[in-house]
């Protein structure tokens, strides 16, 4: 709410503000000033751009390090001597063992707690939207106030009630944990979205004789396609990065890779042939989502960084 | 986004009464979900709060009380202070300058894209890039490689660091790392030693007797020879010259002439010598290499977490700032210009009180998101340097899962964390009631 009120729908690839034609000629000065600035800005601009690459740049590299050669110097010197670089760190990390499977498990974790928040939170915002039943809007009401209840307080009780009945250590607890902490801010998105449909249509419709869950399925949800996409996308991001929640909810054997990354650290160093290609395996599948699917990305991250 | 009253209900008495049972079934999965893993926890969190780590003697506030005596948990509420104060209006500031300056650049799209980039990657992915850029090791961390290039660009790099003369050898060392050779005679020899043979640059030659003649000559080698033999402080066959050691002339405690050993260890002033002068090699020959700045140490650990966090957040408050500056009105800003403003001042006095309402949303996000800050800080700082880094979020998974076993504390914790974010919450909540009313 905080930022969802105020996020304009912006893609980054707005053109810059256009000058204005005809402005009167500068005197000479004014223009040599000008012209000082810009190549201030200019300086500035690449300086970050640099430093906003470099890193990434600079684990790309390392994963492409062979570790003996990896223990002779830094990843720059990959640069001048291209002949380091092969892909053998990566073939040993996908030919078997736990990266694989770990890499799946993040599948298997991401996609269902995607689908079922989605399903649920339109199905419930368009209820909060468009249906009347007693006490709606002071429900709804206490959804906007767990918008940033933090997740950590879950943790706790979550894993007890979730050991109960013998989900705790699972996938499908990873994966209810989830949804329980998406769905705040997934039905607010929704039923937000939903009430920008006009009420005229919703009436026609009704008038002309369809059902409630069939206006919900062939009107509202086309509609609001575009929320739902921007909702799929940050929640799945949400999720194909967490780390904390699978750190205590999953077991050995339903970890994710981030998790199975996590316990690599201890030898920090003396494992980065497992790690630098590790991390770029996991940055691989959001960066694409990003590039692909930016402008909702952009929408999604604006509208859930309240989280 | 509009939170405007809901148009919906217009519907006739007997679609109404159909509609209750549907209603429920569009609601009700949600709502146990959300009655179940959100709201419920948040009850039981208060309630464990109150109980010992064993969960069945009631302890009252002591958890708190501990939260706050604690020397881990202290240091984690302290930290947590600092990054509140400190990341939340870096992210906004950087994040303005960025959207600022992209406006007067025709890359800015490309620039858009690279910064934005790291929103995408978990926070696991960036601790591990970041680990590796902070690493102390310039020959690891690319961080103090930079460092360290441009220390030793404006600094001469010494060239043997640890050599030394042997004790009692003739050759005095001063307090400072001189080296001093106290003679007023024609031909000087400077044996040292503490120089690894696999240690001397490939230009280094046997040593030769110095040229002597007019002015003071002299060799610089080191006193060793490979294999065993010969005699200290003297040139015998097999000992190598060092190439490359910056001797001076003194006078009293003038300089006189300066100048670097050949090759073969020798080295000649034109000056000839009085009773006073002296040969130096100055202490700079010798002192340890710059090795940079030790980033994951306990006293650097928070601000280099806090850079990683820009890192990731920055395009964020960009890409959100150059859409509120988008929708600024442009006619102030010419009209500003027209009238002889500087950019400067146009930024302060017209853009930046113009932006004040996105700002704000920007700076609120952070100020939420930082309180739960927890991966990057789990992921970037060492082990033994883990608790000084420490923070709220950290804290409450040590405690609770990561070996501590106290749930008590942990759920003390969390109420502290949700206690944080509760103005955020009402503010919330009153904002959309006032926006129905």
């Amino acid at each position: 709410m905080t930022t969802t009120q105020a996020a304009p729908s912006v893609p980054i690839t707005t053109a810059p503000a256009p000058v204005p034609a005809g402005r009167p000629a500068l005197p000479l000065t004014t223009r040599l000033a000008a012209l000082t600035r810009s190549g201030l800005v200019q300086t500035v601009l690449i300086v970050a751009a640099v430093a906003w690459l470099v890193p990434t740049v600079g684990l790309l590299v390392s994963s492409l390090r062979p570790k003996q050669v990896a223990a002779t110097g830094g990843w720059w010197t990959a640069l001048t001597e291209p002949a380091q670089l092969t892909l053998q760190n990566y073939t040993a990390l996908l030919g078997g063992g736990d990266v694989p499977e770990a890499l799946w498990n993040t599948v298997l974790i991401s996609v269902p707690a995607t689908l079922l928040t989605v399903a649920l939170a339109a199905g419930a915002g368009y209820a909060f939207a468009w249906m009347r039943f007693p006490g709606r809007d002071a429900v709804f009401l206490g959804v906007v106030g767990l918008l940033v209840v933090p997740v950590q307080v879950g943790l706790i009780p979550v894993a007890k009630l979730e050991g109960a009945v013998g989900l705790f250590g699972t996938i499908p607890g990873v994966v209810l944990f989830h949804v329980g902490y998406g769905l705040p801010f997934a039905v607010f998105l929704m039923r937000n979205h939903f009430l920008e449909i006009p009420a005229e249509l919703l009436e026609a419709a009704r008038m002309d004789g369809c059902g409630e869950w069939r206006i919900f399925r062939t009107l509202a949800l086309p509609l609001a396609a575009p929320a739902v996409a921007s909702l799929c996308i940050f929640q799945f991001l949400w999720v194909w990065n967490d780390m904390l929640v699978a750190l205590i909810f999953a077991g050995n054997d339903s970890q994710p890779l981030t998790v199975y990354l996590q316990s690599q650290m201890r030898q920090f160093g003396s494992n980065m042939d497992i790690l630098a290609p590790g991390a770029f395996l996991s940055l691989l599948v959001p960066v694409g989502v990003f590039l692909c699917f930016q402008r909702f990305f952009i929408q999604g991250a604006m509208a859930g960084s309240v989280k | 986004m509009s939170l405007r009253s809901p148009r919906s209900g217009r519907a006739s008495g007997g679609a109404l009464r159909r509609h209750r049972g549907l209603a429920l079934l569009f609601v009700l999965p949600a709502l146990l979900l959300l009655g179940a893993l959100v709201v419920y926890p948040i009850g039981y969190s208060v309630a464990r709060s109150l109980f010992d780590a064993s969960g069945h003697r009631f302890v009252g506030l002591d958890n708190y009380g501990t939260a706050f005596t604690d020397h881990a948990t202290l240091t984690a509420v302290r930290n947590n202070a600092i990054w509140v104060a400190v990341a939340p209006a870096l992210v906004t500031a950087v994040g303005l300058v960025f959207a600022v300056l992209t406006e007067k650049i025709r890359w800015a799209t490309a620039f858009k894209l690279l910064v934005f980039m790291p929103m995408a990657i978990s926070f696991l992915a960036a601790g591990i890039i970041f680990r590796t850029v902070y690493d102390a090791d310039p020959h690891r961390g690319a961080l103090n490689a930079a460092a360290v290039a441009v220390h030793d660009t404006f600094n001469d790099r010494s060239t043997y660091p640890g050599a030394h003369p042997r004790p009692g050898g003739g050759l005095d060392r001063a307090q400072g790392g001189d080296i001093t050779a106290p003679t007023s005679t024609r031909v000087v020899l400077l044996p040292l030693v503490g120089v690894q043979p696999g240690a001397l640059p490939a230009t280094a030659r046997t040593a030769q007797e110095p040229a002597g003649g007019d002015g003071v000559s002299g060799t610089v080698f080191l006193d060793f020879v490979p294999g065993g033999g010969g005699h200290p402080g003297r040139l015998d066959a097999g000992k190598k010259g060092l190439p490359g050691v910056t001797v001076q002339l003194r006078d009293g405690g003038r300089t006189v002439d300066t100048t670097t050993t050949a090759a073969d260890g020798t080295f000649r002033f034109g000056a000839a010598p009085t009773a006073t002068t002296s040969v130096v090699m100055p202490a700079a020959n010798f002192a340890a290499p710059y090795r940079g700045v030790d980033w994951l140490g306990p006293a650097f650990i928070t601000p280099a977490i806090i850079g990683a966090y820009i890192w990731i957040w920055a395009g964020f408050a960009m890409v959100i700032i150059a859409g509120g500056l988008a929708n600024l009105p442009r006619e102030t800003i010419e009209a500003a210009r027209i009238d002889g403003a500087g950019e400067w001042q146009i930024f302060r006095r017209i853009t930046v009180p113009q932006l004040a309402p996105v700002l704000g949303v920007v700076f609120i996000t952070m100020v939420i998101n930082v309180m739960k800050i927890f991966d990057l800080v789990y992921i970037i700082a060492p082990g033994p340097v883990q608790q000084d880094a420490g923070v709220l979020a950290l804290r409450l998974y040590l405690v609770s899962f990561g070996g501590g076993n106290d749930q008590g504390l942990g759920s003390a914790l969390s109420v502290l964390l949700l206690l944080l974010v509760v103005p955020v919450m009402l503010l919330n909540v009153r904002r959309f009631r006032g926006s129905r009313a």
